[in-house]
């Protein structure tokens, strides 16, 4: 491919207009905690896989909401469901169950 | 005489069973790994084998575990099992007495009476006679409990009663078609030739007062023996099938034969030999609180005999285990339904690859307190506190946090990543150079005892603190508070640890019980074994277990895990503790003359209950 | 006229409405549990936005009270009954009688042990807004258990506010700018000494209180978005606490001398002992419950029981005054005074 100089930079931007929310909908859907974070952190604080590698449940979930949904199934995978987050937050979400529907949902439409 | 075609629709039946059922109980054997098929053959020659015939008698035939839930249930159960085998057995019993000991075919004692009238001849004819009534009235009686528990089921205290199918519906009518029909029969019998006892005798001559009873009593035993082979053929189809692998079970159990990490054909056993006798909806607190009542064993075992496992049903379960302390047959509830979650893996086996090495300081005693236990800095502070005063030479194995000990993937069926965790941590604790672990949380405890095969010996605090006070290392005083304890179900019902606890805390305060206790302990609440419990139903869960904890008025609700300590921390208007806090307080406030309380206090108590999960 | 008002509840709010009722020509019987009047307020140093003397305001109100006000201090009301419109106060004093009744009985501060994972009362070092408050007006600075000045101090906002964790959902207005004002008290009397928020919103909606905190941003507080997790002491006594930073979306420790936690407001414990002897209820966060939110704030759904203050729910002072001084022109309508 002819070099002309400048290459395309993928843009940061988050563009809802064409981002994903299958995800975000399949989730939510089955649990209704999914949309009431008030992006706190505790659940970032306190997270046993989070001493050890950069995950975050508050972002996974923004993430997801935001459209990253490939990129955000395969970082799910890093939690180990050790119930720290659901019970250190404010706003008593299934923290484990939103984890697993997302794996779950990976695991179905074979992503 | 000895034979009219009349017995066919019994004899057939019978043969059909008798072919299927060794024909399964063959398929199941073979089945087994190696391993479990010496287990059965070494059990066979060894004492165990008398145990389990006492355990067939006690449970299949008598019922004992089903008359402890409620009376009326094992009334029933006992007088259909044990009543129609000792039915059998006079039977059997009368014929031979009356043929002189010459063997008979299997049909003639069950229809003795209709090829043979001159019983007056008979010695003792009285007496068989009698039992023969008496037996087939026990029978009655209990089918009359069956029936009317089928329309008003809130009489035997059973609050639901599990659903029909239509094979199911035919087996049942068979049954109770049988002991209405044989009564007919043999009354028919009496009231011509006077055959019968104080029962058929009676019902005979008065029935030969406005019957033609010549013409009744042969249809009347084509009837009875139609019933039978109807009952016969069903029962491989339906949960009747639980009368001839109930047996099985209890010898495999006994032989030391357990559910393994995978379905296998000790599982079909355990499918078969559910009798859905329902305790288990009784017992489980998703029924009686929340009114999820399409989950319990008795559906959850019969979608999986029926090869239609349902996939809500398999995740809706808090694996908090009293559905395997009471059931009767002693199946693994819970254990089954994890392997059925396990066939679908969310998380790859290398899904933690990113926990790199970990550094750990050497001691004698391992400490782990456990993802959750970091958020309860009291219990931790009171465990480094009493170590340091017992003068023991620890090491705080995640004192920076830990990694998870696997126990909540495996819950939730992702052994492959749970392995992944056991792995790590077991690096970590031979790192360590301990001699022994202790850990404050029941979950991590039962990973540890059951997944994790260390060489070192493991404790739960409760037990490791008990140990501490009675070598003198401790020595706390006595406080006039009163305590409740919270069996957690990872401890009770999981490790068999109920007694270590209550010692514990029976040496320094007054000890008070919960309306459920021990095996019969509810769950908090917090449950890692279910995850799509919302929180309005995880709080309804907790109330109960709170107004059971506190029935007789406790001034502190003791426990002996950091989630059930956070669960109920947030609900209970009364203290929540962990017994490490308790026993720390009454180690530092030891009055003068306690020594004489805290003996007086201490009662003597086995400590090992058998491992129920 | 001689009728007399039951005012329960000593604080700002019920000196504010016993006054504003004495000047209406009301006999006021005023109940305070404590032995003094001022209520929470009593208890603190310095007030948000201005830093005027907590004392100052509690003796200005106090002091515009007239001979009409029976003060009852150190008196606990049970329980208030109503018949035909006259109302019956029972408590720890004489029995008495009244024309109509205000509740003021206030809040009382969030219980931080019930946070059993931030420490407070397992850690030395980790002291409640409250505490501060003491330690400002009894030696002008934050101190450590050991006496010693902190070098780092954490102020942690929302403690038993927006936390369904300990069954209080909501906010309670007043502790964001308290640990900003606080956080520039630290920096004022301790210029070395090092402060971070941990905040989760910024909920600055009083007149000045913008302006304060962009003071504290000027004096050198740090602001970090995310709330705590958990604490633990180290070996040396200071605090370790885990947050996340979320504007990085970084997990965050940081160890510091001195841990403030933000105490909310819950209600006080009498406001649904006297609201069930009178047949009322409480509102779902356990507040006295209100006739409605825009027009009738200081009225219940009983005719002459009335309510003022943050009874009612979490209230900063000027808000606490004036509702008094709106529920004394509620109850002279009532009392056919207009």
């Amino acid at each position: 491919m002819a070099d002309f100089g400048y290459s395309l930079v993928k843009s940061g931007k988050t563009d809802l207009d064409t981002a994903g929310n299958a995800l975000a909908r399949s989730v939510s859907e089955a649990e209704p905690g999914f949309n009431l974070c008030i992006a706190c952190g505790c659940c970032v604080a306190t997270c046993s896989a989070g001493r050890f590698t950069n995950f975050g449940f508050r972002e996974l979930i923004h993430r997801i909401k935001r459209g990253e949904e490939k990129l955000m199934i395969a970082e799910a995978e890093k939690c180990m469901l050790c119930g720290k987050c659901t019970l250190v937050c404010p706003r008593n979400i299934n923290t484990r169950n939103i984890v697993l529907l997302i794996r779950k949902h990976a695991i179905i439409k074979g992503l | 005489m000895k034979y009219d075609p009349f017995v066919l629709p019994f004899i057939s039946g019978m043969a059909f069973v008798l072919i299927v059922v060794i024909g399964k109980w063959t398929i199941w054997f073979k089945g087994l790994p190696f391993s479990d098929k010496k287990k059965f053959l070494n059990g066979l020659f060894s004492r165990k084998f008398i145990y389990a015939s006492r355990e067939v008698v006690s449970e299949s035939m008598l019922h004992r575990k089903v008359f402890r839930s409620n009376f009326w249930l094992g009334y029933m159960h006992m007088s259909l099992a044990f009543g129609w085998f000792l039915l059998i057995v006079a039977g059997n019993l009368e014929t031979r007495w009356y043929s002189h000991g010459t063997i008979n075919p299997p049909w003639y004692p069950i229809f003795f009476e209709f090829f043979v009238h001159d019983l007056k001849e008979l010695p003792y004819r009285r007496f068989f006679v009698f039992a023969m009534d008496f037996l087939l009235l026990f029978v009655l009686s209990g089918l009359f409990i069956a029936i009317y528990k089928r329309y008003r089921s809130g009489f035997v205290g059973m609050k639901k009663t599990t659903r029909q199918k239509t094979i199911d519906k035919l087996a049942l009518t068979s049954l109770w078609m049988i002991f209405p029909l044989r009564l007919l029969a043999e009354s028919f019998n009496a009231g011509l030739y006077d055959t019968g006892g104080f029962l058929t005798n009676t019902l005979g001559h008065y029935f030969a007062r406005f019957l033609p009873l010549e013409l009744l009593r042969y249809p009347a035993w084509l009837a009875y023996s139609i019933a039978l082979g109807t009952f016969f053929v069903s029962m491989p189809f339906t949960r009747y099938m639980h009368i001839l692998t109930e047996i099985f079970l209890i010898f495999l159990r006994r032989f030391g034969i357990r559910e393994k990490q995978a379905h296998s054909t000790f599982t079909d056993v355990e499918l078969n030999a559910c009798s859905r006798c329902g305790i288990c909806i009784d017992k489980c607190q998703l029924s009686s609180d929340l009114e999820i009542n399409n989950i319990q064993p008795a559906y959850f075992l019969r979608d999986l005999r029926d090869r239609k496992p349902d996939l809500f049903k398999t995740e809706t379960c808090l694996i908090c285990g009293r559905c395997n302390t009471s059931c009767p047959v002693g199946i693994e509830n819970t254990n089954i339904r994890l392997n059925e979650r396990s066939i679908h893996q969310f998380f790859s086996a290398n899904a933690y690859e990113y926990i790199g090495k970990q550094e750990v300081k050497n001691g004698k005693v391992a400490f782990f307190a456990g993802c959750m236990g970091h958020l309860n800095p009291l219990t931790i502070k009171a465990m480094l506190t009493l170590f340091e005063k017992a003068g023991v030479e620890f090491t705080f194995v995640d004192e920076n946090g830990s990694i998870c000990c696997g126990r909540p993937l495996k819950l939730s069926g992702n052994f492959m990543a749970a392995g992944n965790l056991v792995a790590k941590n077991k690096d970590l604790i031979r790192e360590s150079k301990a001699e022994i672990l202790v850990t404050t949380c029941p979950i991590c405890y039962k990973m540890f005892r059951d997944d994790y095969r260390l060489d070192i010996p493991v404790y739960h605090h409760s037990e490791y603190l008990l140990k501490l006070v009675e070598e003198n290392k401790l020595d706390p005083g006595f406080s006039p508070s009163t305590v409740v304890f919270h069996d957690p179900c990872d401890l009770g019902r999981g490790s068999g640890i109920y007694e270590q606890p209550r010692r514990l805390i029976a040496r320094s305060y007054s000890l008070v019980e919960a309306d459920h206790k021990k095996k019969d302990s509810l769950c908090c609440g917090g449950s890692l074994g279910i995850t799509a419990l919302s929180g309005e139903n995880r709080k309804t869960l907790t109330e109960a277990t709170i107004a059971s904890l506190t029935l007789n008025h406790p001034e502190i609700i003791a426990t002996a895990c950091p989630l059930c300590k956070k669960t109920f921390a947030g609900q209970a208007d009364v203290r929540v503790a962990d017994i490490a806090e308790l026993l720390l307080e009454a180690v530092d406030h030891k009055p003068a003359d306690h020594k004489a309380t805290s003996v007086a206090m201490h009662k003597p108590a086995d400590c090992l209950e058998e491992v129920e999960i | 006229m001689d009728k007399t008002v039951a005012v329960v509840g000593g604080g700002v709010a019920g000196l504010a409405a016993a006054a504003a009722l004495n000047q209406l020509g009301y006999r006021v019987l005023l109940y305070e549990k404590e032995a003094f009047t001022g209520g929470n307020v009593r208890n603190w140093d310095r007030l948000f936005p201005k830093a005027r003397n907590a004392r100052e305001v509690v003796d200005e109100l106090a002091s515009s009270l007239t001979g009409l006000t029976e003060i009852a201090t150190g008196t606990f009301v049970n329980s208030v009954k109503s018949t035909d419109g006259l109302f019956e106060i029972e408590s720890s004093g004489r029995p008495a009688y009244a024309d109509a009744v205000l509740l003021t009985t206030g809040f009382e501060l969030f219980d931080a042990r019930k946070k059993e994972e931030y420490g407070y009362g397992i850690f030395e070092n980790v002291i409640t807004s409250a505490d501060l408050e003491k330690m400002f007006a009894s030696s002008g600075k934050p101190l450590m258990a050991d006496g010693s000045e902190p070098k780092k101090v954490a102020f942690i906002h929302c403690v038993g506010s927006r936390d369904e964790k300990v069954n209080k959902p909501y906010c309670s207005k007043v502790c964001c700018v308290t640990a900003v004002k606080q956080a520039v008290e630290v920096r004022e009397a301790l210029p070395e000494c090092e402060v971070y928020n941990f905040y989760m919103d910024l909920r600055m909606f009083g007149t000045g209180y913008e302006q304060l905190y962009k003071e504290a941003q000027v004096k050198g507080v740090n602001f970090i978005r995310g709330r705590l997790s958990e604490a633990n002491e180290t070996r040396t006594h200071q605090v370790m606490i885990k947050a996340e930073d979320t504007l990085v979306s970084r997990p965050l420790q940081i160890t510091v001398d001195l841990v403030v936690l933000m105490v909310g407001m819950s209600p006080a414990g009498s406001t649904m002992t006297i609201l069930k002897s009178l047949g009322l209820l409480g509102n779902e966060d356990g507040f006295a419950g209100i006739a409605n939110a825009h027009t009738g704030s200081t009225l219940t759904l009983k005719k002459g029981v009335f309510v003022a203050g943050a009874c009612s729910g979490p209230a900063n002072i000027t808000d606490s005054v004036n509702e008094a001084r709106a529920a004394a022109l509620r109850i002279h309508q009532y009392l056919g005074g207009v």
